[in-house]
Parts: structure tokens; sequence; C-alpha cells
């Protein structure tokens, strides 16, 4: 008795170091890989070719003492490592200096876009996870079958559809109203202006929401889609299903209590992975339908070129995408009990 | 099926080998043809090459110079101009087919750059393993982890406009899926024994991954250089598109773009907004079907799933 006592003790110990060995490896490479992204955007955006002050000033007459103080103010007159420190030292405070169009501080900017762009790519990628999700058990399920063989031809058409182009289509077809169509929803922006009350805003930026989102979900879905079937594909043969037949259950039962949730379990990661994608997809609709959200202030930064803006934006997409992998490799063995030995 | 030099006549050992080659581009070419979609991906794409590399026999470039342009402004689809005129009176039927040459020379150029690049670390990282080839797939998985599309944008930004930047831009951020392959079919082929016998007759690193690694991590290759083609060309037009290209060449993305900031999309001018479009959603599907008509040819452990 004693000595499996002490057997499951020490097991538990191990498990406990395992366990701890593992969160410690996945939090250090993030950590490393934000520490990367911070010195790679630095030095990226610093290899620009040409002077960033006279971008800032194209357009105007500006005297030669007055380019010495834009370059004062922004830092520019610095020695490198100077400037790097410093901008590090800006980061741990969530200040990334001073927008070189707005002039205004660009977390601010940050701040005030952040909001729209997570209303917009959270609502797009639940809806494209959840539409993906269910149309790939039913093509893994019935793989072969005519509707899997639609599904994943649809899916692979919209693969290969450019997601601006789509949104483009969206606004001529259904926005415009220059066709068959009336103007069905807006062109564009995330409210009208002058619109009052809870209510009435909420709708009206729900309406502003429709295309936006059909068309990230259009483009997104099909990822999903297709690896959920493949995630099925991989659990269809697998023998607790036939033991599950053999007791008698109907196929739906079979498909719901046994497939479905381990197939879903790779799909979840997966999901999270593709986060980069979802983020690519947020900055070409966010333009396409001007929407004011970070992937609109990163095409209006890439078009001055607004320096600090832009790097900012890198840093903060390259985070985001950093932290949900952090999340997913945190969260999986939680839900999948097979990683976790 | 016997080799060309008949019954009991031995027949030299390169004459066997290259009856074997020609009996596995068979057995291939048997495989392949058996996936329909990926017979209409080639369809595809033939007519699509051919167009593109013939255009210069019937378009005129003075007619696609913004000086030259021979009709009005927006002018819609007739028989004269099939797609109607863009926004300085060219012909958009005359631009989109011209613009197929750029969008795949900078798919074919990104892509070879980005399989080049991706090959040489994931040969490199699954031969010589270890700290090294650890740390180069540390590298490889931070830059699978960032947007590809951020990366790209801020490449594409911050070097000159042209056409090669975007090419640049592309190659450099779409390595690492290869590379990844690439490590994993090393270190499979590398476990066989031939690469031992290779090492025991005095073959030097160099050697054994050019003469014995690099043919048979190819295949695996092949597949995912179709299959990132598409990915390429969407990659180039969406960077055209944010005015991240050349202004001065023709691009499916170029095109899309010039639409947009000639207001095409509010005053509902379709025929400036569809074909380029449509013509990118067709070639990257084109690739897209070859990819993994491919893929489910040389890759057996897929070929029962389509």
């Amino acid at each position: 008795m004693t000595g499996a006592a002490t057997v499951g003790r020490a097991d538990t110990a191990a498990r406990r170091s395992r366990v701890l060995r593992y969160v410690g490896g996945r939090l250090l490479t993030a950590v490393v890989s934000l520490f990367a992204v911070m010195v790679t955007s630095f030095f990226l955006f610093r290899i620009l070719p040409g002077d960033p002050v006279r971008a800032m000033t194209t357009g105007r007459e500006v005297t030669v003492e007055q380019q010495a103080e834009l370059r004062r103010q922004f830092g520019l007159d610095q020695p490198l490592w100077q400037q790097f420190l410093d901008y590090c030292a800006g980061l741990a405070r969530f200040d990334f200096g001073l927008s070189y169009q707005y002039r205004v501080p660009v977390s601010e900017l940050i701040a005030e876009a952040i909001g729209p762009t997570v209303l917009l790519a959270g609502t797009g990628t639940l809806v494209a996870a959840l539409i993906g999700v269910t149309l790939g058990i039913r093509a893994g399920w019935r793989h072969g079958s005519v509707g899997d063989r639609a599904n994943t031809a649809v899916a692979l058409f919209l693969f290969s559809v450019p997601s601006f182009w789509l949104g483009l289509l969206f606004i001529v077809v259904l926005a415009s109203g220059t066709g068959w169509l009336p103007g069905l929803f807006p062109t564009g922006g995330m409210a009208t202006p002058g619109v009052d009350g809870v209510v009435a805003v909420t709708v009206d930026v729900g309406h502003h929401l429709v295309l936006p989102v059909a068309t990230m979900v259009a483009v997104v879905y099909a990822q999903y889609l297709m690896i959920m079937r493949s995630s099925m594909l991989d659990e269809t043969g697998a023998d607790y299903l036939t033991t599950a037949r053999a007791k008698g259950l109907r196929d739906a039962l079979v498909l719901r209590r046994h497939a479905v949730p381990n197939a879903l379990l790779p799909t979840v990661t997966l999901i999270f992975l593709n986060l980069g994608r979802v983020v690519g997809g947020v900055i070409l609709i966010e333009t396409v339908f001007s929407w004011p959200g970070l992937g609109s202030l990163f095409y209006s930064g890439l078009q001055v070129p607004d320096l600090p803006l832009v790097q900012a934006l890198f840093v903060v997409f390259a985070s985001a995408v950093i932290i949900m992998n952090l999340l997913a490799d945190l969260v999986y063995p939680l839900l999948d009990p097979r990683v976790r030995t | 099926m016997s080799g060309p030099a008949g019954e009991g006549v031995p027949a030299s050992a390169r004459a066997l080998a290259w009856e074997r080659r020609r009996r596995a581009l068979v057995g291939f070419c048997r495989q392949y043809a058996r996936n329909r979609a990926g017979l209409y991906g080639l369809g595809g794409l033939l007519l699509i090459g051919m167009v593109a590399l013939s255009a210069p026999l019937f378009i005129d470039q003075a007619a696609i110079s913004v000086t030259g342009a021979p009709g009005q402004r927006f002018e819609s689809p007739s028989v004269e101009y099939p797609l109607g005129t863009d926004a300085f009176g060219r012909s958009v039927l005359d631009l989109v087919v011209w613009g197929a040459r750029i969008s795949l020379a900078v798919g074919f150029l990104a892509t070879f750059v980005s399989v080049a690049l991706g090959t040489l670390i994931g040969i490199v990282a699954g031969h010589f393993g270890g700290l090294g080839g650890n740390a180069l797939m540390r590298v490889t998985d931070w830059f699978m982890v960032l947007p590809t599309l951020v990366m790209a944008i801020a490449l594409a930004a911050v070097l000159s406009r042209s056409t090669l930047t975007i090419v640049v831009a592309i190659g450099v951020t779409a390595w690492p899926v290869t590379a990844r392959l690439v490590r994993a079919q090393t270190l499979a082929v590398e476990a066989r024994p031939f690469i031992e016998r290779a090492r025991a007759l005095g073959g030097g690193h160099g050697y054994v991954m050019v003469r014995h690694v690099l043919p048979n991590v190819m295949p695996v290759v092949l597949a995912q250089t179709t299959l990132l083609v598409a990915e390429a060309i969407i990659m180039e037009s969406t960077l055209a598109f944010l005015g991240l290209g050349d202004p001065a060449t023709i691009s499916w993305g170029g095109i899309l773009q010039e639409a947009r900031n000639a207001g095409a999309v509010s005053s509902g001018i379709w025929w400036y907004m569809i074909p380029p479009g449509l013509a990118i959603a067709l070639v990257a599907l084109s690739f897209t079907l070859c990819g993994r008509a491919l893929e489910g040819v040389l890759n057996p452990r897929l070929r029962e799933r389509r």
C-alpha cells in the first residue's frame, strides 16, 4: 500500500514538473518572439530610404531650422542605439511616440481604433468558425457525397478569391444602389452621424457591420471548413466509432457524442493558429469598407508613410497573433487529454 | 513492358535507370489524370499561360498606355470593347490580358524565391540538426506565426516601389511552410540506409544533401510550390491594391486599385472591377486544384481522401 502511494505521489510530482516545464517553455518562447518582433519592427522601419522629415513635410515650404526642430521633436537627431533604447522604454509604457500625420500620440489613435477592429474581427471569426465547423462536420461525415463535393468546391473557390475584391463587389451590388438593387447597406464607415440613443446606435452599427462581416466570413470560413473536414476524416475510421455503432447508437448520436468532440479538438487550436490570416483579412476589409479600426489606420499610415504609426501597428498585430498562439498552446492540453502524456 | 534491350541481354545501367524513370512518369500521369479537378486546373493554367505569353501578338502596347488610350472614359461594354473601358479610355479586356503577364511572373518569381529559401533552410536544419538546426527551426516558427500580410506590407512599404520589391516581400515572408515540410521530409529520408551507404563511401555533407536528400525532397516541394503560386498571386494583387506596387506596370491588383480610386465602386462601373478580380480568382483556383491533385498523387496518405 505505502509503496503504491509513494509511486502515486512521485507520479503527481513528475506530472506537475512536466506541466510547469511545458508552460514555462511556452511562455519563454512567446516572450522571445515578442522581443524579436520589437527589434524587427524598429530596424525594419529604420532602413526606410529617404528622410522621414521630408515625407512629413511634403507639399509645404519648410526652413532648415524647422526641419531640425521636427527632427529634434521626433528624436531623429539621436544616434540609432539611443533611439532604440528610447523606443524600448516607450514600448514598456505603451508609448509609441507621436504620429507624423495626425500629430497626436500613436497610443491614443490605437486606443480609439481597437474597439471597432475587435468588434469586426470577433464577430467575423465567430460566425465564420460556426459556419465552417458545421459545414465541415457534414462534409467530413458524408465525405464523397454530393454535398461534400459541393461544399469543398465552394470553399476552394472562396479560398482563391481576394477578400478586398469580394468586399468591392458587395459594395457595388448591395450598397452603391446603382445596379438592379437599391442600396440596402451603407457603403462604408461604422456609424451614421447624428444617430442617437443606445438602441438606434446598436441597430445602426449592426447595419454597417453586415457587409464587412459577410466579406470576412466568406474569405475565412473555407479554411475552418477544410480543417474540420479533414479532422473528421481522421476520425471516421476509428475503432471507437465502430464500437459505438455496434452497441446500436443511431448515426446522428454516433456523430454528435463520439466523432464531433474528438474531431473538434484539433480544429480549436487551428482556429487560433490561423489568426494571422484573420489579421490580414481585417486590414483589407477595413480599408475597403472605411471601417474606423486598426486596419484603416495601418493603411492611412502606409500612404504617408507615418513611421511611428505603422511601426506600432506592426507590433500590435504581431503581438496579438503571438499571444493568441500562446493561449492556444496553453489551453489545448486542458482540452485534449491525449497530448497531456 | 520490358526495356528496349530485349530479353536476356543485360541493359546498361543508364538504360535501366531511364526505363525506370519513364515508367514512374507514366504512372504519375495516370494517377494525376484520375483527379478530374486537377485536370481542370491544369487546363485552365495552360490556357491562361498561353494567353499571357501571346498577349503582345494581339495587343498594341500603345493602346494600353495612359496617353495612347483609344476610347472614351468609362465606356460600357460594346463590340469594340468587350469589357468596356477604364478611367483613361483603355480597353479593360486588354488590360486584364496584359495584367496576366505581371501577375503570373510575380507569382512564379516570388514562389521561386520562397521555395528556394525554404528548401535550403529546411534541408540544412534537417541535415545538421543539433543546436544550429533547432535555432533555424525556431526562426522558422517565428516567421510562421507572424501575420504574412502584415510582414509583406511592411517590407513593401519600406523598400522602393517596384515589382522586384513585391517579389522580395512575398518571397521572404512565404518560406516557413516549405521549410517545415522540407525539414520533416529530410529527417525521413536521412533515416534510410542509402544515406548511411553514401556516408560510408565518404560522401560529405554537401554531397549527401545535394545528391541524395534534395532529389527525394523535391516531390513534396513540387506540390507545395504549386499551392504557393496561388497564394503569391493573391498576395501580389493585394499589395498592388494597397498601392504598394509599381504604379507604372499593369497588374490585376493595380487595375482594381485604379478602379477604386476612380470611383468605380460607388458609380457601379462593374466592368472595370469584375474582370480583374475574377481573373485572380480563376488563376489562383487553377493553381490550387493542380497543387491538391499533385499532393494527392505524391502523398499517398492523402490519396483516399479525395
